[in-house]
């Protein structure tokens, strides 16, 4: 319950590198796939994920749980995409080829089924990368990135003050709701949706009123030592780049220089279009 | 006491924990299946009313994307986005509901519930699915039906959850004229 | 030599109060002094806490009136920051200082803040972490603590700014009675080695006095109404005209007829020294003292049998633990953090369920019982009652638990009055619960568990973070609601309560029932004492002077006048 970054530990030059420098090299990545939608480049993506994720030592069965629920949300939205606009790819490629009539306006199409691998595609380009900073980055490390790549101290400093205080908060409420169910306070799944609204709202009362509490006393401990006494601050965690690391913040840039150049010079737009 | 800038910084993050908590862990399943209650968005009301609009933007910001995070599946930067702004709308209450300094009666129940319609209107209706287009090329129909239901499901349980909350803290800080003791 | 905290004249009122906390405060330190600050709650100390660390009126707005220099520096022209520097602070509660997500990240927060370079950095807080023993724990976070552990963390991260003066605010709140012990040992050896200020703000006197103070300075009403050494002060009666409680030894010595006069050295019970006639005194005392009633028992409650629980992560909280509570006892359950009360506790709600053993209520297997229906039974009380209330308003909270059950409003009226009776709440009926004090808030949790009228009501530190007047207040109370027939389960590290109001104590070590025993007997044996953490009462200490051998006894026989004293009788 503790982790919710969900860091493992191990040794490996993913690990070494700063949390700085992934997290340039996760949000140029990030921004090169979502904005292509050419399925050779998103495959490679995948690809040259799929080997740093070897070299981190990170294995499938570490990131499973979260594997499953990718997988599911990735499936429930292609589906709900289908349902709701059958010819969405010819809207976007501008051609149809029938591969198989369904039934009423669902008639499944080549341009739709490609709009489908690339939405697909999409998410295994993005998901291990996005895995692979969850995994390798200490948490106590990520409030320093943020300042460094430029979000102001104050604010990067309340990311990692929350991932201090959720633990806390979490095993608050897990123990006002045990009170309260002592009480009589039912949670079951019988009670109308108003009422049990009605009931979880009174459970939260108790944890929200603790948690506003604790803002004053908080700020007063952080004013006590000095907090925001300067314009900006170091930070106990920082470390500095290696060879690694410059690797990293290149690499996040050759894929986002991929992706423009594919949209700008070789595709002519967003979309790889094989059907023209 | 003084709302000095710490305490706002403070307050980001015990609000964004809060938000975490919330929405990670205190599900309650709605009437349609694979979706859940987001009780977080009435905790967000409750900040942005409590501490103002910049408050419950980066609150809602960094809560979202910790969720987003710690599931795995990838930033939704368009919904995070989204969540952001209802912070940040909904805390342009502050001033007109007053909590810390005026009974939270009828009138001001009322002016806090327009602000929450209008944020949650505007972040799900329009910034969420218009984002999903830019970004992720989603077909209109999907995302603004989506969005409509994420909006009205967030409304109603803002309306019960955000009320609700707003009444305790706003009763929970004495007022002036009931420190009176006999 | 020029005082470093200097007070002429001072008062301060808070804005959003109408007269002001503080008048009159005249008040030189001098460096290296240690000075321990006593009064009762609202006496004003924590405001002229605040008023030197300069939370007040930086954070807490208001106005002073004369001056207050800090190292020949006008308050009223340093900031916060520059303050702090001279004035490290170490809250009373230690959690919400701790902001770091690990130790050493906690302890350089000051020096981030600072920009200190990395390296710096490094070496200064393996140094300070050195000086208060948390090195081992660096890469530690806060929930993998102990209370003792986080303090020393937060001592740490002031220590590393290499402040003048140590501003400690009740220390000793959160602390089992052997880490209390230890941290007082602590400050006193930063104080010495270091070449510190220390000024301690504790209501605790005896607990402090374990090691020595220049000065202690007596609040009382926002006025300092003493300034002494502990010896003089110990022998004069502002303790109790304050309600603040004297050690215990010395209230021993005036039970037995004795004047407590400086030359027997009072400060501490190893310092004490005593003439063979007042030793003699005290014999006799010991002697006609009325013994102490034996226990009533009634039909078992509550049965433990053999209860074994290890938690899924593969930690053994309890192992095979057996006990009984009869009807109408009042126990304690005691031990430090961790040693399995708050587990067992859980065991008894239903919230968590033992592997092995049975837990029996009135005869009944307990493992039938839904959590809703053992809440019939046994009523649980947090620590903290801004944890339990969910409700505006006192009538709605105290009847919550009839109403969920969906008994008439007529029934639930009723049993609210009563309640609210029964915890001298009445005239509050009809107001807000934000507009109760702690303490009222804490009688508000009770009546709520009262109204399902069960047969036992636990109590998780019914009176942690409460001076002496609040505790005898919270303390009184659960006597009479035991009288009226409830049995009372306590789970306390303090040890006083135990003594005072506790017929029988349940002594848990590592997961494991220690003992089961009275107080007395419990906290006259050293080898428990030490096996539990707990610290050994200094009526053993005196009994042992006087030449009494049987220390339990003289213990008991001290409780029983003092509970008599206590009732007015």
């Amino acid at each position: 319950m503790m982790n919710i970054f969900n860091y493992i530990e191990r040794k490996s030059p993913v690990h070494a590198m700063t949390g700085a420098s992934k997290l340039v090299c996760l949000l140029l990545w990030s921004f090169g796939a979502m904005s292509s939608f050419d399925p050779r480049y998103l495959f490679a993506l995948f690809v040259i994920a799929v080997i740093l994720f070897r070299i981190s030592k990170i294995r499938v069965a570490d990131i499973r749980f979260m594997l499953w629920f990718t997988l599911a949300f990735c499936i429930l939205n292609n589906v709900l995409i289908f349902l709701f606009s059958p010819q969405h790819g010819t809207e976007i490629y501008g051609t149809y080829h029938e591969i198989v009539h369904i039934a009423g306006r669902y008639t499944l199409t080549w341009e739709q089924l490609l709009y489908h691998l690339n939405v697909f595609l999409k998410y295994l380009a993005t998901i291990p990368i996005v895995l692979l900073f969850v995994t390798t980055t200490e948490p106590s490390e990520f409030a320093s990135s943020l300042n460094r790549i430029g979000v102001n101290y104050k604010i990067a400093y309340s990311v990692s003050l929350a991932l201090r205080y959720i633990p806390d908060i979490q095993r608050e409420y897990h123990d006002i709701t045990l009170s309260l169910q002592a009480r009589g306070v039912e949670m079951s799944k019988k009670a109308s949706l108003g009422s049990r609204l009605k009931t979880t709202s009174g459970t939260l009362v108790p944890l929200i009123l603790s948690s506003m509490d604790r803002i004053e006393v908080i700020s007063n401990a952080m004013e006590l030592r000095s907090f925001g006494k300067n314009k900006k601050r170091t930070w106990y965690r920082d470390r500095k780049f290696t060879a690694w690391d410059f690797g990293a913040m290149l690499l996040g840039l050759a894929v986002l220089l991929v992706s423009i150049w594919l949209t700008s010079f070789v595709n002519g737009g967003r979309y790889y279009n094989p059907f023209v | 006491m003084k709302n000095t800038p710490v305490k706002s910084i403070v307050a980001i993050a015990i609000g964004a924990a809060l938000f975490f908590v919330l929405g990670r862990f205190v599900a309650i399943p709605s009437p349609v299946p694979n979706t859940n209650i987001s009780v977080q968005y009435g905790l967000l009301a409750l900040m942005g009313a409590a501490f103002g609009p910049f408050v419950a933007l980066v609150a809602g910001f960094i809560g979202h994307a910790l969720i987003d995070f710690s599931y795995g599946w990838g930033i939704w930067w368009s919904w995070v986005i989204a969540s952001a702004v209802f912070g940040f709308i909904v805390g342009v209450s502050k001033n007109h509901v007053k909590l810390a300094t005026e009974k939270f009666d009828r009138r001001k129940i009322v002016t806090f519930n327009v602000y929450q319609v209008i944020g949650h209107v505007l972040a799900w209706i329009v910034i969420a699915p218009v984002l999903d287009i830019v970004m992720y090329a989603e077909p209109w129909n999907k995302v603004f039906l989506q969005g409509a239901v994420a909006a009205i499901a967030n409304i109603v349980t803002t309306a019960i959850v955000g009320t609700i909350l707003c009444a305790a803290y706003s009763a929970a800080k004495p007022k002036k004229d009931s420190l009176e003791k006999k | 030599m020029e005082p470093i905290i200097s007070f002429k004249n001072f008062g301060f009122k808070y804005t959003v109060q109408k007269e002001p906390t503080l008048y009159d405060i005249d008040l030189d330190i001098y460096p290296g002094q240690k000075v321990l600050i006593a009064g009762p709650s609202g006496c004003g100390k924590s405001t002229l806490a605040s008023c030197l660390n300069g939370l007040a009126p930086f954070s807490y707005e208001g106005e002073y009136t004369g001056s207050l220099k800090v190292k020949g520096v006008e308050a009223r022209d340093s900031g916060i920051f520059a303050r702090s520097k001279v004035i490290g602070t170490v809250l009373q509660d230690s959690d919400a200082q701790f902001v770091g997500l690990s130790v050493a990240e906690d302890i350089a927060f000051a020096l981030e803040n600072d920009e200190v370079p990395v390296d710096e950095m490094k070496q200064r807080v393996q140094d300070v972490a050195e000086l208060v023993d948390v090195s081992g724990h660096l890469e530690h976070a806060p929930y993998e603590l102990s209370g003792g552990q986080k303090q020393r963390v937060s001592l740490a991260g002031v220590l590393v700014d290499d402040v003048d003066v140590l501003l400690f605010d009740e220390p000793l709140a959160n602390l089992d009675p052997a880490t209390g012990q230890s941290a007082i040992e602590l400050i006193d050896r930063i104080w010495k080695d270091n070449n510190k200020t220390v000024i301690i703000i504790e209501h605790r006197l005896e607990d402090v006095l374990h090691c020595d103070v220049d000065r202690v300075i007596l609040m009382d009403e926002g006025r300092i109404i003493a300034d002494a050494t502990p010896e003089e002060l110990l022998c004069s009666d502002l303790l109790q005209k304050t309600g603040i409680r004297e050690p215990l030894y010395i209230t021993a010595l005036k039970y037995a007829g004795l004047t407590v006069s400086p030359d027997m050295h009072p400060a501490h019970i190893e310092t004490l020294t005593l003439t063979e006639a007042q030793k003699e005194k005290v014999c006799e005392w010991f002697d006609r003292a009325a013994r102490p009633e034996k226990p009533k028992t009634g039909d078992p409650l509550l049965e433990a049998d053999g209860v074994t629980f290890t938690y899924s992560g593969g930690h053994k909280a309890l192992e095979d633990i057996s006990f009984t509570i009869r009807k109408g006892e009042m126990t304690a359950i005691a031990g430090r953090n961790g040693a399995g009360k708050s587990t067992m506790c859980k065991l008894i709600c239903g919230f968590e369920t033992q592997q092995e053993g049975k837990i029996l209520l009135k005869g009944e297997n307990a493992a039938d019982l839904s959590i809703k229906e053992r809440g019939e039974h046994v009523g649980y009380v947090m620590q903290n009652p801004n944890q339990m209330i969910s409700k505006v308003f006192i009538k709605d909270e105290v009847g919550l638990g009839l109403s969920l059950r969906g008994r008439p409003q007529e029934e639930i009226d009723e049993a609210v009055d009563a309640a609210l009776a029964t915890c001298s709440l009445s005239p509050f009926v009809d107001w807000p619960i934000s507009a109760l004090s702690y303490g009222q808030k804490k009688r508000v949790t009770i009546a709520s568990i009262l109204t399902l009228k069960p047969d036992m009501i636990m109590l998780d530190e019914p009176t942690a973070g409460q001076d002496f007047r609040r505790y005898t207040e919270i303390m009184e109370f659960l006597e009479q609601v035991n009288r009226s027939g409830v049995t009372v389960l306590l789970i306390t590290h303090d040890m006083h309560l135990m003594l005072e109001y506790c017929d029988r104590a349940l002594v848990f070590s590592d997961g494991r029932l220690l003992a089961d025993d009275t107080p007395a007997a419990v906290l006259s044996d050293p080898d428990l004492i030490r096996a539990a953490s707990l610290k050994k009462t200094s009526l053993y200490d005196l009994a042992g002077l006087c030449g009494i051998s049987d220390a339990k006894e003289f213990t008991a026989r001290f409780i029983e006048c003092d509970r008599k004293a206590r009732r007015g009788l």
